[in-house]
């Protein structure tokens, strides 16, 4: 199965300090991945090299069937060619309606002269509802997403990423914050997505990462540790000491 | 979609609308086509305030809508007057050197005519030749493009270095300013060609129109001021209001998370900032003929912290704000500096309000910011009961089937 994205030799380091080391990953179209580790492992450090906000002093980063390579596009380009993200701290525009935030996002021409004269066509908006009901917003639509609380931000955002159509959603700690019920629903989203298309959720609590039901990688000191399913790694004995032991 | 968009927007017509009341009764007033009891004076007082609010709309536009907190716009302003003085200076002068020609016994050579308008140009920078920058000037069409086209051509190499390399935030506006600086000092040289110093005068005469009274001139203008400004609005409430303004109001909050949807901040960022340049070159054009003279000073960096505080004390974010604030303070900095306002003997001290009013406006400007960030906007939201109760959409009852605060009666 070819894959989709292809992180091959990747290293980076901030004033001497190596935070991703020599690092390989690949996932393929249509698969739910998992990292985990503990705090300072590189997981945002290998979303920000993905996304374009940060430049690897070495490495390559391939994408789909061209196999491009995405170091030294910037982030709006790499954005375009299917690559979403979702910040750990909801980032939605609070000033704005849901709708707004939601037909910003929904995949259409991003130049400013044609986002200018922009119309929202009956399939924009039957798009629109049909992302809020699937996150479960509909009747919120109109109002100021500031006003929404902090799981239905969090969802708000996930709407915002499948609106833009990605191959490739980056997901940062979606469950964060959430109630019981709410990391239900979540999980239930990111399944569903994961059947058409690429997903990587980065973790840090472990019930949730088995609900996901996926392959998982365990990220240390900015490598790869283990990969396989969650018994596989949860079993492994340096995953156990560096991450689980403590 | 006309029908929609004033529907969805209905402060447009509003603004129109009082616009409209606003011109009539000014020309109703005025020495030239009413009763008289507006001074030409004032109405070109007026004018130039109408003038002054289109550049607050342009910076409340780059600004209060997509974040850049530009002191820089005034150089823009400064450049669209002194296009427009270039050609009526020529212009007049040309008439006048043609009235003394006509009397010499030859008839004068094309080369003749134009070194005498040259000396008479450039007589007081000790020189009688054109500068190559005043190749257009004969040309009333020609200079009527470089008003649009040199702010905007300045405004977009700048804007193309400044937003390439992600120059954001304070650093931004001390480049802005730091443009600003340069561009007047420039022009305070001889060498630039602008009569240094001096700058351009006796704008107020317009060409082949000497037996047009000024009282009428200043009507003209004020007319076209305000037609500007309605236009301005217009075009402004317009970018704003669909999704082109919930990107740049989204580049204003967080510019990353726009970028990673997969929007070129940096284009929105250049065009609004090129769009909003050409406004304020356009108000220039139309202001400085009613102010009669431009020079160098007229674009010191104090002008465009002015333009901030306008915008600032008529409440960002909102366009009839910016327009508000530019013709309040403005208006209201006219009767404090114009010696009008009676002193304030204390005793032992005189409050003297030519040299107080800085003060007062620098305090009012800090209290607006700490207590009235909506500032005077504001007062209009409060006039609508549009201020929300602040419950952030909590039940207004204890029980389970009680009206939320926005489903609730206002």
């Amino acid at each position: 199965m070819s894959q989709l994205l292809e992180v091959s030799g990747v290293s980076v380091s901030f004033d001497g300090f190596k935070a991703i080391n020599n690092l390989s990953f690949s996932i393929g179209e249509a698969e739910m991945r998992a990292i985990i580790g503990p705090n300072g492992a590189g997981k945002t450090t290998f979303m920000d090299i993905v996304t374009g906000k940060t430049k690897p002093n070495a490495g390559t980063v391939l994408w789909g069937e061209m196999s491009r390579n995405l170091i030294g596009m910037n982030e709006a380009k790499i954005a375009r060619i299917g690559v979403g993200r979702k910040f750990q701290r909801p980032t939605v525009f609070e000033d704005q309606s849901v709708f707004d935030n939601l037909m910003m996002a929904v995949k259409n021409t991003r130049a400013p002269w044609s986002v200018l004269f922009f119309k929202p066509k009956f399939k924009d908006i039957a798009k629109v509802e049909e992302l809020a009901s699937e996150i479960g917003l509909s009747d919120q639509l109109k109002r100021k997403s500031g006003e929404l609380s902090h799981g239905q931000k969090q969802w708000l955002e996930i709407g915002m990423l499948l609106a833009q159509d990605p191959r490739l959603l980056l997901v940062d700690e979606p469950a964060a914050g959430m109630t019981l019920a709410e990391r239900e629903h979540t999980t239930d989203i990111l399944k569903r997505t994961a059947k058409t298309r690429a997903v990587v959720v980065v973790e840090h609590d472990m019930e949730f990462v088995r609900r996901l039901e996926c392959k998982v990688t365990v990220l240390h000191e900015g490598s790869v540790l283990a990969e396989g399913s969650l018994d596989h790694v949860t079993a492994n004995p340096q995953v156990i000491e560096v991450y689980l032991g403590r | 979609m006309q029908n929609t968009f004033f529907a969805k927007n209905p402060s447009i017509l509003i603004f129109i609308g009082l616009l409209a009341l606003f011109t009539l009764f000014v020309t109703v007033g005025s020495e030239a086509t009413g009763m008289g009891f507006i001074s030409t004076s004032f109405v070109k007082t007026l004018g130039k305030t109408l003038c002054l609010c289109l550049i607050a709309l342009a910076m409340d536009l780059v600004w209060g809508y997509i974040g850049i907190l530009s002191l820089g716009h005034f150089a823009f302003f400064g450049l669209g007057g002194y296009m427009i003085g270039m050609w009526l200076m020529y212009e007049r002068t040309r008439d006048i050197v043609m009235g003394s020609l006509m009397n010499a016994a030859l008839p004068p050579t094309p080369t003749e005519i134009r070194d005498a308008i040259g000396g008479q140009i450039f007589g007081v920078v000790g020189s009688n030749q054109f500068p190559a920058v005043w190749a257009f000037a004969h040309s009333l069409p020609l200079q009527l493009i470089l008003v649009v086209l040199v702010p905007g051509l300045l405004a977009l190499v700048f804007g193309w270095l400044a937003f390439r390399s992600r120059v954001t935030g304070v650093y931004l506006s001390i480049l802005t300013q730091a443009m600003t600086l340069a561009l007047s000092l420039y022009l305070y040289q001889n060498e630039s060609g602008l009569r240094g110093n001096n700058g351009l005068s006796g704008l107020q005469n317009l060409p082949h129109l000497d037996a047009v009274p000024q009282s009428l001139i200043s009507i003209w203008f004020f007319w076209a001021s305000a037609l500007a400004l309605a236009l301005g609005y217009l075009l402004c409430a317009w970018v704003v209001s669909g999704k082109f303004g919930s990107v740049i109001r989204g580049i204003r909050d967080d510019e990353q998370r726009v970028r990673f949807m997969g929007y070129s901040v940096e284009g929105y960022k250049l065009f609004v900032f090129v769009l909003t340049a050409v406004i304020a070159g356009i108000a220039g054009a139309l202001y400085y003929p009613q102010a009669g003279i431009i020079n160098p000073g007229e674009m010191a960096p104090i002008a465009s912290i002015y333009l901030a505080v306008w915008v600032a004390i008529g409440g960002r974010g909102r366009l009839y704000g910016a327009v508000l604030g530019a013709a309040f303070v403005s208006l209201v900095s006219t009767w404090f500096t114009g010696g009008q306002v009676p002193s304030i003997p204390l005793g032992f001290y005189t409050v003297d309000w030519v040299d107080w009013w800085l003060v007062l406006l620098g305090l009012s400007f800090v209290l607006v910011t700490l207590f009235a960030p909506q500032g005077i906007g504001g007062l209009v939201d409060l006039i609508a009961g549009k201020l929300a109760p602040n419950r952030h959409g909590a039940p207004l009852g204890p029980d389970q089937g009680s009206l939320r605060e926005e489903e609730a009666e206002k």
